[in-house]
């Protein structure tokens, strides 16, 4: 047998599988971001009861406009209860009332100067964090409410497996289409010193416009159209009616697909800019 | 190890009229080399911070230029910031709600630190700094001296070359500062870690810098050993006294 040359076919040493190292750190950070808002149990089992009031609150204005209007939106009184809570259900993780990202916190009071040190994306270290908050805020904040809502109301359960899969998919782009958004309002304090304006017309926005206050499909027109392809309907009115099984997931997916990526850039763009400033004009 | 030739840094501030161009550091220039510890000196606005976040990167230079560990700072941020530690006694890198360990294995990943070094130096440095007893207390419980001990880890876990520290002592009781100060020159003794340090604290500079700078008006006002330093003003024991006429000096004076 011909020996082999010891420099050719030289197989790449067989390394043990192991995720590759940025993948671990941001797990990790996800991991931390869970904990973190872990220590707040408190915080956020008062959250999950005002929600589940609020919830109880806006189903019986819901009930009364379906019974008025059946069939409004083309949804029937058990779909729009089940909307209704749904939303409950997305306020914590999507963080519909703005905020959960520290980093506007931290521009203000200097600390952010800790964060531009590190040899990591900015966004990434966010996001991974933000992710673990989700995760968090999913179990103390979205299941109480649903459950809820289910014991005094009823609600609709999807029936095959798929639509679970989907929706669950949507659920997570959901969140990281709201973490997109809430990205660049919260770097929107590198420019503007008190970023409370940025932060309550934000909240504005994704109140009205994610299908919270009402279901979108309710407006009709030009109006309805926007307001269904502005980036607040991926967090709401996307995710729910994936669950209602009223929208094909497929093109739902690719909607929030779509919105997430946009945003993710936008936001890495407008990092580097924020870095600039730092860099160039001082923090 | 680090530096600086004729770095400026200015600043535009206010609006429409108001507006005008601060400098906050003028032609700086000095040099440190490997295995020195420098005291930086200097009163309140003087330009140390800005000298610092130049160093580290997270500022430019409006005029001339800087290496640390050979690197452009703000050029090669990310590769600088695996060669070098930073301290800022003010701020915290730690997660505020976990157990201080979480924090360091956290740096593990994030400075890409090989597992057996990680081990061997986060042993060696809880031994130094005493941590063992609070390394699963969360950092909000910790004590301000048990803090800093932990983020003064933090920022040696990666093994740096440079070690920049802002204030590193402030808040410390007399105890927690000597033993920071203990740990300080035997990094900068035994490793030859290159040490920068940044404080108001005159105890700190006497106990630990051969060097000192003194920048003032964002100028370098003074360069040289601590005895040159009290040579300056005949006649003073107290390096407070000594620190004071300097301080106050106008800038014409030198």
């Amino acid at each position: 047998m011909p020996s082999r040359h010891p420099e050719e076919a030289v197989f790449p040493p067989r390394t043990r599988l192991r995720p590759h190292p940025r993948l671990s750190l941001y797990a990790r950070l996800a991991g931390y971001g869970f904990r973190r808002h872990s220590a707040y149990r408190a915080a956020a089992l008062a959250g999950a009861f005002t929600n589940t009031v609020f919830g109880i609150l806006r189903a019986h204005v819901l009930i009364a406009l379906w019974e008025a209007r059946p069939g409004l939106a083309g949804y029937d009184v058990a779909d729009a209860v089940t909307f209704c809570f749904l939303g409950q259900a997305f306020i914590g993780p999507m963080q519909l009332l703005g905020g959960g990202v520290q980093l506007a916190e931290r521009v203000r009071s200097g600390d952010v100067a800790v964060d531009l040190l590190r040899p990591a994306s900015l966004q990434a270290w966010n996001l991974a964090d933000d992710l673990g908050r989700a995760g968090y805020l999913f179990l103390l904040r979205s299941v109480p409410p649903t459950l809820a809502g289910a014991a005094l109301f009823g609600i609709v359960t999807p029936a095959h497996l798929a639509t679970w899969a989907f929706f669950t998919a949507s659920f997570v782009l959901g969140v990281v289409v709201s973490f997109g958004w809430r990205y660049l309002v919260a770097l929107s304090s590198f420019w503007i010193v008190d970023d409370r304006g940025t932060q309550a017309l934000s909240m504005v926005m994704a109140m009205f416009f994610s299908g919270m206050v009402l279901p979108l499909n309710l407006f009709p027109g030009w109006f309805g159209t926007l307001a269904q392809s502005l980036p607040w309907a991926a967090m709401v009115q996307v995710p729910a009616d994936v669950y209602l099984g009223k929208r094909d997931a497929l093109e739902a997916l690719g909607f929030q697909a779509l919105w997430a990526a946009a945003l993710l850039a936008l936001g890495a763009l407008a990092t580097r800019a924020a870095r600039r400033k730092v860099v160039v004009q001082g923090g | 190890m680090i530096e600086v030739d004729g770095a400026g840094r200015s600043f535009t501030v206010g609006r429409g009229r108001a507006r005008r161009t601060v400098h906050a550091v003028r032609e700086l220039s000095f040099t440190v080399a490997a295995g020195e510890f420098v005291g930086y000196l200097g009163p309140n606005g003087a330009g140390k911070s800005t000298t610092i976040k130049m160093l580290t990167g997270i500022l430019a230079p409006t005029s001339g230029r800087l290496r640390v560990a050979g690197l452009d700072p703000t050029r090669r941020r990310t590769a600088l910031a695996r060669r070098i530690g930073v301290v800022f006694g003010q701020r915290t890198t730690l997660w505020w709600d976990l157990p201080l360990k979480d924090s360091f294995e956290l740096v593990r990943l994030l400075y890409k630190v090989d597992r057996n070094d990680f081990r061997r130096r986060l042993d060696e440095l809880t031994e130094l700094l005493d941590l063992a007893a609070f390394m699963r207390t969360p950092v909000r419980q910790l004590s301000l001296g048990q803090r800093m001990r932990g983020d003064v880890t933090a920022a040696l876990l990666h093994d740096p070359a440079v070690l920049v520290l802002d204030e590193p002592t402030i808040g410390l009781d007399v105890v927690s500062k000597a033993a920071m100060r203990e740990f300080l020159g035997r990094l900068n003794a035994e490793r030859g870690t290159t040490v920068l340090l940044t404080t108001h604290d005159l105890g700190d500079i006497e106990k630990l810098c051969r060097r000192v700078m003194l920048i003032h008006h964002g100028r370098l006002g003074f360069d040289g050993t601590l005895e040159d330093l009290r040579a300056t003003t005949p006649g003073e024991d107290s390096l407070e006294d000594v620190v004071t006429r300097l301080y106050t000096a106008s800038p014409a004076d030198r």
